[in-house]
C-alpha cells in the first residue's frame, strides 16, 4: 500500500510529475555530459600511453607530458640493457615536426617513431598488415580525423615532414590527440632521420621486464643506475600524464565543476517537486499520522517517491544521453558512457533523489495529527 | 478498570496560549465511555466537544489530569507510543472524511489496515468484510471523488472500523449531510456500537442524532454539564456539573484549535 500510495501521490498530479522527470533527466543528461567527457578527456590525453606495451618508461628529467619534446642524451639505453631483470629496452620518438601539405600550405604535427617489428606502440585500430607496411622508408600513417587537415586522402599520397619525403601507407581512424595536433606514426629510425637525431637520443626508453623479476626492483635499479633521467612505470607516467592535462589546463576542474552543478540542479530540481508535492499531501500524512502510522510509515511514502521519480528520470534521461552519445561519436571530443558508469549515473540518481526528499521528510516531521480535527 | 470502560478521563483540563491570551477549552472534566454503547457528546460551537475529543483520541495532550484507553494510561506515552496505542485501539471518523482521493475505497480501507499491521489475503478480506459491513461493496474499485457525501462517510466508517478496533471517535459524522444520509450514518454507528461491543463516541450538535444514541454527555463552556442515558426513547439523567464560571469563551473551537497549532508552530520557529 506504502508503494501505491507514493505511485498515486506523483500521478495525481500529471503536470507537477513532468516538470520533476523533466529535471531529473535534465539533471541526469548534465552528470553524464560532464562526467563522459571527463573521461573521454582521460581517454584522450592517455590514448598512446595505454597502447604501449611496456613495464617502466624512462624519460629526461623535464618531461612533465607524454607530448613534451624533451630527448635523452643517449647513454641510458646501455645502462637499463646492464640492470638486472631487464628483457629489452625499446627506443620511441616523439617529436613535434612540420608537415607540408601536398598542395602546398603546412601543419604542425606530433611524429610517433617506434619499431613496427617489435610491436612495443604500432598504430592500432588498422589491420596489422598495414602497420607492418611502416617499414619501407618514408613510411606514415596517419589517422582519418586528421586527413582533410594532413592534404591527404588516400593510401599513396606523398607530403613532406621537416623537408623529406613522407608517404601515407596507411589510414587509422578514432586516434585523436587531446592538443589538436595530429599524430602522425612512422618508423623508428625515419622518425630520427626526420628529427634529424641518430642512435638512442630519443624521448621515452620503454622497458619490458623479464618474467618473475618484480618490477619495483627493476624500477630502484635503473633509478640507481640512470640517476640523470627519470624512470617510472607506465601506470604512474599514466596517472602523472593525465593529472598535467587535468590541472595545468584547468579542462579537467571545469569538467568536475560540471559534474557538481548537475548534482545541485538535480537536487533542487527534485527536492522541490518533491517538497511541493508532500506539501500538497500534508493533509493526507495528518490523517495517516492520527490513523496511528509510524512517522517511519510517512518517509517511506515520501522516499518511495522519490525513488520512483529518480527511477523514471533515469530513464527519460538515459534515452537522450544515448542520443548525446550517439551525435557526439565522430566529433573531437566524444562523450564516452561505460556500463559502470551508467550504473554509478543510476544510484548518484536515486541517492541525490533522497537527498533531495529530506526538505519533504523534515516537513513531515513536524505534522500536528491534530490538525485533523482543526480543519 | 471496569472490563466495560473503554476508555476513561479524569480530571482533564486544557488550556491554549499563555497568558492574556491564555484560553481554557477544557476544565477538570472526568469521565468513562463504555463499550456496546453509542455515546453522544453534544454542546454548542466553542464548548470543548472536538478539543476533547481529540484528547481522548491521544491526538493533542491534555494540561492537566489523566487518559487511560482500553486500560492504558496515556500520560507517559511519547508520539510513537500514542501512534501505536491509537493504530492499536482507535478508529476515526472525521467530519470531512479525510479520504485518500487518489485511492479507490478498497485501498483506503487498506491502507488503514497496513497501519494496522494487515497485510496480503488477510488484509483484503478484512476490507472487504468493512465495505460490506457499510453496504459499499459495489463501491470497493470507486475513488471517493466519485462517491456521495453519505457513501463518503460510509467509506470513512469503514476505514475506521476496519482491524476492528475497539472505539471509534466520530467527530461531526453527520454534519455534511442530509436527514436521510445522517440518519443512516447515525443507525451504522449504533448498529456498530452493538454488533462488536464497541465503545463509539460521536461528536455533534445535532438533535436529529439523539434518538440514536444510547448515552448523552452534554459539554459547555469547557466542562461537562449533563450526562443522560436513554431509556425508553428519552433521557435518563445519570450526572450532571454545572460550572459556575464558564471556562471557556464563545469562540470558535475549531478556530481555536488552529490557533493554537499556529501558536506551536510559532513557538517551534521561535
Amino acid at each position: 500500500m506504502i508503494i501505491t500510495l507514493a505511485k498515486r501521490n506523483l500521478l495525481h498530479e500529471p503536470g507537477r510529475l513532468a516538470v520533476t522527470l523533466v529535471g531529473i533527466a535534465f539533471s541526469v543528461v548534465l552528470i553524464a555530459v560532464q562526467a563522459g567527457l571527463f573521461f573521454g578527456f582521460e581517454r584522450m590525453v592517455s590514448v598512446v600511453l595505454d597502447h604501449v606495451s611496456a613495464d617502466i618508461i624512462i624519460m629526461p628529467k623535464a618531461t612533465e607530458n607524454f607530448d613534451d619534446v624533451s630527448v635523452l642524451s643517449g647513454e641510458e639505453r646501455y645502462q637499463a640493457l646492464g640492470v638486472p631483470g631487464v628483457e629489452r629496452v625499446e627506443r620511441l620518438v616523439v617529436t613535434g615536426a612540420e608537415w607540408r601539405k601536398p598542395d602546398g600550405g603546412s601543419r604542425s604535427i606530433m611524429l610517433l617513431g617506434s619499431d613496427p617489428r617489435t610491436g612495443t606502440l604500432v598504430p592500432w585500430n588498422i589491420p596489422p598488415s598495414d602497420a607492418k607496411r611502416l617499414t619501407t622508408p618514408g613510411a606514415v600513417i596517419v589517422d582519418t580525423t586528421y586527413a582533410d587537415d594532413l592534404g591527404v586522402s588516400r593510401e599513396g599520397d606523398v607530403a613532406q615532414i621537416e623537408g623529406r619525403t613522407a608517404r601515407v601507407v596507411g589510414f587509422t581512424s578514432g586516434i585523436r590527440s587531446f592538443t589538436t595536433v595530429p599524430y602522425v606514426f612512422t618508423a623508428l629510425d625515419q622518425a630520427q632521420t626526420y628529427q634529424g637525431t641518430t642512435g638512442d637520443r630519443v624521448a621515452y626508453l620503454l622497458v619490458s621486464v623479464r618474467p618473475g623479476a618484480d618490477v619495483e626492483t627493476v624500477l630502484g635499479d635503473l633509478e640507481t643506475r640512470i640517476p640523470n633521467a627519470r624512470v617510472m612505470t607506465l601506470n604512474d607516467f599514466r596517472t602523472q600524464n593525465f593529472h598535467y592535462w587535468l590541472f595545468t589546463t584547468g579542462a579537467g576542474g571545469a569538467l568536475l565543476v560540471g559534474v557538481l552543478i548537475g548534482l545541485l540542479v538535480g537536487c533542487a530540481v527534485v527536492g522541490q517537486t518533491l517538497f511541493a508535492t508532500t506539501k500538497d499531501h500534508l493533509p493526507e500524512f495528518a490523517t495517516l499520522r492520527a490513523l496511528g502510522a509510524p512517522a517511519g510509515l510517512i518517509k517511506k511514502v515520501i522516499l518511495w517517491q522519490a525513488a520512483m521519480s529518480g527511477i523514471a528520470g533515469y530513464i527519460v534521461g538515459a534515452a537522450l544521453l544515448a542520443l548525446v552519445v550517439i551525435g557526439t561519436q565522430a566529433t573531437a571530443m566524444s562523450i564516452v558512457v561505460t556500463p559502470g558508469m551508467a550504473a554509478g549515473l543510476f544510484v548518484a540518481t536515486i541517492v541525490m533523489c533522497a537527498i533531495a526528499a529530506l526538505a519533504a521528510i523534515l516537513k513531515v516531521n513536524k505534522i500536528d495529527p491534530a490538525t485533523v480535527f482543526a480543519r | 478498570m471496569n472490563a466495560r470502560i473503554a476508555m476513561e478521563a479524569r480530571n482533564v483540563s486544557k488550556t491554549f496560549g499563555q497568558g492574556a491570551r491564555e484560553v481554557r477549552a477544557l476544565s477538570d472534566v472526568s469521565l468513562q465511555i463504555n463499550r456496546g454503547e453509542l455515546t453522544l457528546l453534544m454542546g454548542p460551537s466553542g464548548s470543548g466537544k472536538t478539543t476533547l475529543v481529540s484528547i481522548l483520541g491521544c491526538i493533542l495532550s491534555a494540561t492537566s489530569g489523566e487518559i487511560e484507553v482500553a486500560g492504558n494510561p496515556t500520560a507517559a506515552l511519547n508520539p510513537e507510543g500514542l501512534a501505536a496505542l491509537r493504530r492499536q485501539h482507535l478508529g476515526f471518523i472525521f467530519q470531512s472524511y479525510n479520504l485518500f482521493p487518489t485511492l479507490t475505497a478498497t485501498e483506503n480501507v487498506l491502507l488503514a489496515l497496513k497501519v494496522r499491521g494487515f497485510e496480503g489475503r488477510e488484509a483484503d478480506r478484512l476490507a472487504a468484510n468493512a465495505l460490506a459491513e457499510v453496504g459499499l461493496s459495489d463501491k470497493a474499485k470507486a475513488h471517493p471523488g466519485t462517491l456521495s457525501g453519505g457513501q463518503q462517510q460510509r467509506l470513512a466508517i469503514a476505514r475506521a472500523l476496519a482491524g476492528d478496533p475497539a472505539i471509534l471517535l466520530a467527530d461531526e459524522p453527520t454534519a455534511a449531510l442530509d436527514t436521510e444520509n445522517g440518519a443512516a450514518v447515525m443507525r451504522l454507528l449504533a448498529g456498530l456500537a452493538k454488533k462488536g461491543d464497541r465503545a463509539v463516541l460521536a461528536v455533534t450538535h445535532d438533535p436529529r442524532t439523539m434518538r440514536h444514541a444510547d448515552r448523552i454527555i452534554e459539554i459547555l463552556d469547557g466542562r461537562i454539564v449533563g450526562d443522560s442515558r436513554i431509556v425508553a426513547g428519552a433521557p435518563a439523567l445519570v450526572s450532571a456539573e454545572v460550572s459556575a464560571e464558564p471556562a471557556a469563551d464563545t469562540q470558535n473551537e475549531k478556530g481555536r484549535l488552529r490557533h493554537a497549532h499556529a501558536g506551536r508552530g510559532r513557538k517551534r520557529r521561535r
